[in-house]
């Protein structure tokens, strides 16, 4: 290869088309890079609109009897909360992050389908601005879940559960297309060498999550669809009166919902693995094994739905076998965190914010794991379920997981994106502020679904501890939000003023390094060859061979300090 | 054990219990998985906390280039197996005492008997002796009502029902029969064990042996409308004799109050009829 002479020769740089500019440039686009900072700037605007619903519902519940907003009020608040948080951030978020890097993590110069990835961002945008028209008329009130006969036309008679519905529907598309997208490039368009066994982790999450959802989508699109039927066309696929049944409904949903769950977690699992390595300057503890417990929980994801409908009339021998299969789900689960742990073990820990965001989530993701063990436990869930306890454990795998997941990629991946640093400081500030605001919200909720409190309800009487618990709450959740909030800053700051990052700021290990930060057009001049899971340090390990030898073990460290180096004996 | 020595002390961080057998059994087996949980939950963060604090940048210069280990893979797999195995063992050991309720006392009231079977396809059995106070839980927007046995007519109509607080006797088994006129709603009352999810077009069962005299509350635990947060729920306790007492003044009161309903619809027509 390297041998062939050409004709004529000369060096072609990037591609020689000009760069797109200005705004149309942004609604024609088809690059992949271009699609994903679009998804990654609109999650975020429903992140910070599910979040200020949020705020206000804290506010709410701040004090006992409030009178701050309406009953109707709240019920709209925590249905949009809740829809906005799941449907238009956490599982959009990983299309943007994954649109942005998949392609530049496997060596490949697009995603498989450009066109289609162009029109799921914008089915995403779609049904994000028929949902939040709603807040116009009358926004829909019987929760993210939507249980009929409430969703029903008897019911909810406005026109904000049809919204709900189309938000399902066009989202869903969106990720359908997404998911057989990502699917379709990683099977075809890897680098030479990339084989499955040498794939990035967070790709490995990304294939489960694309096959979660081909399977989960379709039949929620089919719940939702019956639903409309049932509200404007006559139907009765959920009425009793006629028939039909409600609970054919909870089966739906969370036959969707509970795989869900891993769609929302299992990306964020992959970031992490990434990250961890990089940090502690240490391989990935266990690779196949992280790599085999995604798939193994993609497919136990299909066989728990029923642990949220342990409280409906279902036979016990349902009750047990559910309970089983979702014990079982925590045993992949705790494989992923020890494996985690093994490879913080011995490493050298550089704590850089990213890394801090990855150790805060195990950290919460562990009391998340532990509470959701309890939960399996049916007649223990029969006290706990729709309580706070839930609420508290919901956010521990989501807010905890999921969101302190997305934010440790913000910060690693954010100079590879734009070619600057984000502010360390402001980072670090950032999470602590997020990590002891989340604890004051979420671990006293705990407590307050102990003590009887039922989730949904906009006010509370002044019985027990319940106030105090609250406010405590409500505390949390302003220092969650100043959290939030710095990164937002800092983000902006750093736009402008951030340092030059140039291509591997990080010394990582996988492809996404090996090009210009940010990256041209078409990611690579030369595709770059894979010979192990962590190619970057090939290539630093190959340069270094060539351009001398490596400097001492403590100077790289950078303990440029006097005094006794703790040595690599344990 | 230290959580068993000091109940007082940990009651924040486990449920509500004490009205009835069955709460306690659940308070029992949540107990269990809590102690299971702690020590899970101080070892797997005390060692995330270690690694941190052992293996930092400015402690541990040079990162041991590892890439996993076999035996403790298989190890850490079988070990939170194992763990999943014993929860199960305990779950189905409580099981029954939580599911299946015991014969009333023998104080308990004369109400409770054999009679009204229970949906065949029901998965509540009933005492062993058979004998209970059936009461029929029928939720709607925003209001709970409850049907006691003891109709008057034989179309089943007539009988003595209540709003928002049910009165049962002391030291007889209870059991709900819980149905739905609207949409879902879910009964609760912590300290009498779990909440039932009551679905139109279906039964759900629980059931209540209450010991102790007393108020016993709860809510609606299932969003259910606007005024789901003030549907509320009480259990009131009283002695076998109170509670038939109780009874008879509902079945006259009731009885009382449709009679001068029925004379109020009988002027209103014939005002009506004269009218025209």
């Amino acid at each position: 290869m390297a041998t062939y002479a050409a004709p004529v020769p000369q060096v072609a740089a990037h591609r020689v088309e000009r760069e797109a500019r200005g705004w149309t440039s942004w609604l024609t686009t088809t690059d992949h890079k271009r699609i994903g900072i679009l998804y990654l700037v609109t999650t975020f605007v429903f992140f910070i609109l599910g979040g200020t619903e949020a705020l206000m519902m804290r506010l709410q519940l701040g004090t006992p009897e409030n009178t701050l907003v309406n009953p109707v009020t709240y019920n709209e608040l925590f249905t949009m909360h809740g829809t906005t948080m799941i449907f238009l951030f956490v599982v959009p978020v990983w299309a943007g992050f994954a649109n942005y890097f998949l392609p530049l993590m496997i060596g490949a110069r697009d995603m498989a389908f450009p066109r289609l990835n162009a029109l799921s961002y914008w089915l995403l945008l779609a049904g994000g601005i028929v949902f939040y028209a709603s807040v116009f008329w009358n926004p829909p009130s019987a929760g993210w879940v939507s249980y009929p006969p409430l969703s029903g036309i008897q019911y909810s008679p406005t026109g904000g559960q049809d919204a709900w519905i189309y938000l399902i529907h066009l989202t869903g598309l969106s990720s359908l297309i997404g998911a057989i997208n990502f699917y379709a490039t990683i099977a075809n368009m890897r680098a030479r060498g990339l084989s499955w066994g040498r794939l990035p982790l967070f790709v490995w999450t990304v294939l489960v999550y694309a096959v979660l959802l081909i399977f989960a989508l379709p039949v929620i699109a089919a719940g939702v669809t019956l639903l409309l039927t049932d509200r404007r066309f006559g139907t009765h696929f959920y009425d009793p009166n006629a028939g039909g049944s409600a609970i054919l409904w909870q089966n739906l949903f969370w036959f969707f919902g509970h795989p869900e769950v891993y769609i929302m977690i299992l990306p964020g699992f992959g970031m992490v693995s990434e990250i961890l390595p990089v940090f502690a300057k240490k391989p990935i503890f266990g690779y196949k094994a992280i790599a085999a417990s995604s798939v193994t929980i993609a497919f136990l994801a299909f066989l728990v739905w029923a642990h949220h409908m342990f409280t409906t009339p279902i036979p016990t021998v349902v009750l047990i076998f559910v309970m089983m299969s979702s014990y079982l789900i925590a045993v992949p689960t705790g494989v992923k965190i020890f494996n985690w742990i093994g490879t913080l073990w011995r490493g050298s820990i550089d704590f850089k914010t990213p890394l801090l965001f990855c150790v805060g989530f195990i950290a919460l993701f562990i009391i998340g794991g532990i509470s959701g063990v309890f939960l399996a436990v049916f007649p223990v869930d029969w006290q706990l379920n729709e309580s706070y306890f839930v609420v508290a454990h919901i956010h521990f795998v989501l807010m905890g997981g999921a969101v302190f997941t997305v934010f440790a990629g913000l910060y690693y991946w954010f100079p590879k994106m734009t070619g600057r640093m984000l502010s360390e400081p402001l980072g670090r500030l950032s999470f602590w502020l997020m990590f002891w605001g989340f604890l004051a919200t979420f671990l006293i909720q705990h407590v307050m679904g102990l003590d009887g409190m039922p989730r949904r309800i906009y006010e509370y009487p002044d019985v027990g501890n319940l106030a105090l618990y609250n406010l405590i709450s409500t505390i949390g959740a302003f220092i969650l939000g100043l959290g939030v909030l710095v990164t937002i800053v800092n983000v902006a700051r750093s736009l402008k003023v951030g340092a030059i990052a140039g291509p591997d700021p990080w010394k990582a290990n996988t492809l996404e390094w090996f090009t210009t930060s940010p990256p041209p057009v078409n990611n690579f001049d030369v595709i770059p060859t894979v010979r192990s899971a962590e190619p970057m340090k090939d290539y630093r390990r190959e340069i270094e061979r060539v351009t001398g030898p490596r400097e001492p073990a403590s100077v790289i460290a950078g303990a440029g300090t006097a005094g006794p180096a703790g040595g690599p004996a344990a | 054990m230290l959580l068993a020595l000091a109940p007082g002390a940990f009651a924040f961080i486990t449920p509500e219990a004490g009205g009835s057998p069955n709460a306690n059994s659940i308070d029992d087996l949540y107990k269990i998985v809590l102690y299971v949980a702690a020590v899970v939950f101080v070892v797997v963060e005390g060692a995330l906390g270690y690694a941190c604090w052992r293996f930092s940048r400015r402690r541990h210069e040079v990162a041991e280039q590892t890439h996993g280990h076999t035996g403790l893979e298989i190890g850490w797999t079988l070990a939170a197996g194992a763990i999943v195995v014993v929860l199960a063992a305990v779950t189905l050991l409580k099981l029954s005492s939580i599911r299946n309720p015991p014969n009333s006392d023998a104080s308990g009231a004369s109400l409770a008997s054999a009679g009204g079977a229970l949906y065949a396809d029901s998965e509540q059995k009933p005492p062993p002796n058979g004998k209970r106070l059936e009461i029929e839980v029928i939720g709607r927007q925003y209001l709970w009502q409850y049907v006691y046995p003891g109709a008057s007519n034989r179309d089943g109509l007539g009988a003595p029902y209540s709003y928002e607080q049910m009165v049962v006797p002391t030291h007889t088994t209870v059991v709900l029969d819980a149905v739905s006129m609207d949409v879902v709603h879910s009964w609760w009352i912590p300290e009498l064990g779990g909440k039932i999810q009551v679905v139109p077009g279906y039964h759900n069962f629980t059931w209540f042996k209450i010991d102790k005299p007393g108020l016993y509350r709860g809510q609606c635990a299932n969003i259910c409308g606007q005024g789901h947060a003030r549907m509320i729920a009480s259990v009131r306790a009283v002695p076998p004799a109170q509670f038939e007492a109780w009874l008879e003044s509902q079945k006259r009161e009731i009885s009382e109050a449709n009679v001068a309903a029925a004379k109020t619809r009988a002027q209103l027509e014939s005002e009506g009829a004269e009218k025209p």
